[in-house]
Parts: structure tokens; sequence; C-alpha cells
């Protein structure tokens, strides 16, 4: 088996495993998805509102998977000193990243099968009808927010605080970028501070995808605002990123 | 052959030098110590030689390579047990042992492994469920799974109890009898004189002495005469133990008096230990 295999199925070992986490990343999207879905059953901007909420809460996973749950299992990793110790043993820097990056792609997309499903079964909304574009935007949004919670890792300090640390940019930016519902009603000022949020751009490109049938090479302006957020994040990961733990 | 070889060492952090120009060699099988109290820069040695820090100044061969390079023939070929590190509290003793040895070209047997550090009756258990003993030795387990030629343990039993220590000591020369190298920081000077073949005892980021225990304990010849004098304790400490034994009893027979509490103490490693450093620290 090559190292990134085993690699990858350790992560993936370690994730199911953390039951605290497994829940908070793979079950809260759903959970929220079910919550709103009961709640709405209108249509929302000429959308069945199940369909807008689905595409809105694959944004709130796609952030809570790759950004919120990546960073702070990093952070955990890293003051605990796993990642210190894995350094010294012939596994590769990079084969490690890379495995831990398609883990998280990995748990991603069954949430998307998840929900999915769920729409589908509970709340009638329909299924996709440009898949690839789908799966490509899924892969962008995954890269584009690892790299965000690349950077974040780099910058939290303390295990202790970085789940706090984390949600308190997480759910803001869910609530600003649309991830529950749309926020053409929200004052001027709000809608201003979502529109510099990559979150709101990812949802922008889900949408076009799922609801409107388009293809993902028409959003060009939403992946560049994506891809920009995620090469942030990995500068700033360059740079301050640490394998070693901070508080000694 | 030479496992480890450092020649004029440096490492400063800041306004601190931690390591202030050290040399030592270490042969191939022997298990070496270095003793010092904290801060007297055994962990920067040690991180240095394991590949974590650059040095400021001196030549470092360690297996052959310089380990700053951090190649993977280098990584391939060491085991580490860290001063703290808590590998995934969800995994069972087992499962960790399976994913590190999930990274060397030719690891030991997993099962054999967890024999060998004592954990086989844990071996399913979650590794949070373990005491700090077990954590330990699976820290050394999981630092001995890839077959390693060199073994470094930094402080291997701070903070266990006695008979964990003895525990762990017993398992660290298990290791010279697999005909490992061991590298192996500690404050306790019972331990160094129990399981180094040499020792340097450090301080200040510099070694004090170098050697065998029994020639650190050699080193000086002071013995040690004590006993009690109208119940008051009388302590002659001297290079000619037998002639001032002899006077002391001569006389004492000629009295009529007893001696009383008589005792006659070689220098254990531990006052050589302290003198030393004390004597640094002056």
């Amino acid at each position: 088996m090559s190292t990134f295999a085993h690699q990858l199925r350790t992560e993936q070992l370690v994730f199911w495993r953390s039951r605290e986490a497994a829940v908070f990343i793979f079950v809260f999207p759903p959970l929220l998805f079910l919550l709103l879905g009961s709640v709405y059953n209108d249509t929302i901007e000429g959308h069945p509102a199940a369909d807008v909420l689905l595409a809105g809460l694959l944004g709130y996973g796609v952030a809570n998977t790759a950004f919120a749950g990546l960073a702070i299992q990093l952070v955990i990793r890293r003051e605990s000193g796993v990642l210190k110790r894995l350094r010294v043993t012939p596994l590769p820097r990079w084969v490690y990243l890379v495995a831990v990056l398609a883990s998280t792609l990995l748990v991603f997309a069954l949430q998307t099968v998840t929900i999915f499903v769920l729409g589908r079964v509970l709340f009638d909304a329909k299924l996709p009808s440009e898949w690839l574009s789908l799966a490509l935007a899924i892969v962008l949004g995954v890269a584009g927010f690892a790299g965000i919670g690349l950077g974040a890792a780099a910058l939290i300090r303390s295990a202790e605080g970085s789940s706090a640390v984390v949600n308190v940019v997480l759910l803001p930016m869910a609530f600003l970028s649309g991830a529950f519902g749309p926020t053409t009603d929200y004052p001027d000022v709000l809608q201003a501070i979502g529109d510099v949020l990559p979150l709101k751009y990812f949802i922008d490109i889900v949408e076009a995808v799922y609801l409107d049938d388009e293809h993902l090479w028409q959003q060009g302006g939403a992946i560049a605002a994506v891809a920009a957020w995620g090469a942030l994040g990995v500068l700033v990961a360059w740079r301050r990123f640490s394998w070693e733990p901070r508080e000694r | 052959m030479t496992a480890i070889s450092v020649r004029g060492l440096r490492k400063r952090y800041g306004d601190v030098e931690a390591v202030r120009g050290i040399d030592f060699e270490v042969e191939a099988g022997e298990v070496f110590g270095l003793l010092g109290p904290n801060g007297a820069g055994k962990t920067t040695t040690v991180e240095i030689l394991e590949g974590y820090r650059p040095r400021d100044a001196g030549v470092v061969s360690v297996l052959g390579h310089d380990p700053t390079r951090m190649e993977r023939a280098f990584r391939e070929r060491i085991g580490v047990v860290l001063q703290q590190s808590e590998l995934w509290p969800q995994l069972t003793v087992r499962e960790v042992h399976h994913v590190f040895a999930g990274y060397y070209r030719r690891p030991r047997d997993v099962d054999e492994v967890i024999e060998l550090v004592g954990l086989h009756e844990k071996r399913d258990a979650r590794v949070k469920s373990l005491s700090g003993g077990q954590k330990r030795r699976l820290d050394l387990g999981v630092a001995l799974v890839g077959d390693p030629d060199l073994v470094f343990l930094d402080e291997p039993t701070t903070g266990f109890d006695p008979a964990a220590r003895r525990n762990a000591w017993s398992m660290i020369r298990s290791l010279r009898e697999l005909g490992k190298t061991v590298l192996l920081t500690t404050h306790y000077l019972d331990e160094a004189q129990q399981l180094a073949d040499r020792v340097a005892v450090l301080r200040g980021g510099v070694i004090l002495q170098l050697g065998t225990p029994a020639a650190l304990i050699g080193a000086t010849l002071k013995a040690e005469i004590r006993f009690r004098r109208n119940g008051e304790e009388v302590r002659i400490e001297t290079e000619e133990p037998t002639r001032v034994l002899h006077d002391l009893t001569a006389q004492a027979l000629a009295d009529g008096r007893e001696l009383e509490a008589l005792e006659v103490r070689r220098p254990t490693l531990e006052d050589v230990y302290l003198e030393l450093v004390e004597d640094a620290g002056e």
C-alpha cells in the first residue's frame, strides 16, 4: 500500500473515531438542513425553498468541513505533538498534507450525497443536472476553504481556543453569505460585508450550477474570488505554519 | 563505528546561548546519557541531533547524515521519544503502532513490538484510556516499530512512580540487547548510572564531565568518613581514607571509646554530579 493510501486510511479512521468532531463536522450541516427545510416550504426567489436551502447548506458544509474542521484538527494535532512526532518519521510532509486534504474532500463528498438524499426524500428537492460542474465546484470549494483553514491553523495559538475562534468566524460568515437563506433583504452594510467573503461566492457558484443549470466555467469571477481567498490562506500558512506546539 | 559525532556545537535562542560549544561521540550499540539540570541544554542538543533545529555552529553527524537535512533515509533509521507528545487518543494501541509501521520500509512486527514494551494486555485499549506510564510505553513502542538503529529518549521517565521507572529501565536495557544505539537525556542521576555506558554531564550549555559512570565517580578520589562524637556528627572528607581511618580507630581504641555510627562512604554519581554542577554555578 502506498504511503498516501495508508495515511488517507489513517485520517479517515481518526476522523470517524473522533465522535465529537465527526458530529460537529458531518452531522451538523445536514441537521440544519432538516430544521430549515421543515420551516420553509414555499418558494424563495422563484425557486423551491428546499433547493435554495440545499445550495446554501452545501456552502455552510464546505466552510464547516474544510475551513473550521480542518483548522481545529490541525491545531489540536500540532499542540498535542502529533505533527512534531510525524516530522521525524519517513512520511513526507507533502504526503501527509495531501492525505489530510483528500480525507477532507472525501468527508465533504459524503456529506453532499447525504444532503441530496435527505433533500430528495424529505423535501422533494431537485437533483443537479450539471453533475460534473457541481462535482468540480465541490472540489474547488474544499480546496479554497482548506487553504483558508490552513492559514487559520497557522494563526490560532491554542487547541483550547481553536473551536471558539473558528466558530466566531464561521457562523457570521455563513449568515452573511446566505447559507441559511437569501441575503437580499439584509441591510446594505451587511450585504457589503457578505460581498467580500469567500462563502458568498461559493454559494453563488452552487446556485448557478444547481438551481440554474449553468456550467461551472461560466462562473469565472466567483471562482477567482474563492481561489484568491484560498491562496491567501495558503500564503499565511506558508509563512506562519509550525509543525511544533506553540504553547510551552 | 561512530553513530553520533558532535564537534563544537552551538545554539542560541535570542540572547540565550543554550548550547555553548560541546563535543562528544557516541559509538554504535552504546547507551549514552546526557545528564543535567533543567535548562542545561539537553533537549536543545537532542533536538538538533533529531533534525528539528538548525545549529548555529559546529559539525554534527548522525548515522552519517547531517540531521538538519532531514533526509528520508535518515528518518528511516531513527526512533524518537519526545519529551511531550500525545498520539491520537481515539485510536487503539495496536492501531497507533500500525499507523507508524506503515511509514517505514521494513517495520518490525507490530504485535512483537507491543509485547516488547509490555502493552500486550492493552493492545485493543484506546490511547486516551492509558495511564501516563502506559502512554510513555506507547511512545517507545512507536519509536521502535520502524526498527531504527538509533533511538532518542528525551527524559523517558520524568513523572513516573518508582515501579514504572524500574519497568522503563528494563525496557531501555532491552534496547541495548537489540543492538540499538541509544541517546538518552535525564535529570535523574540514578537513571544515568543504571542505564548509560557513558555519561556527559551538561550544565549551562557546556559539558562539565564525560565518561563512564564509574570513571566519573572515580575521578574524585575523596571518600567520606562519618561517625558520632558526643552526639554530634563528625564528617571527614579525605583522599586517603585508609590512613585517616587507621588514625581515627587507633585513637579511639587507645582512649577506650567507640566510634559511634561509623561509616565510610564512597561518593555516588549524585555527589560527583552535585559537586560538578555546584562548582560550575559559582
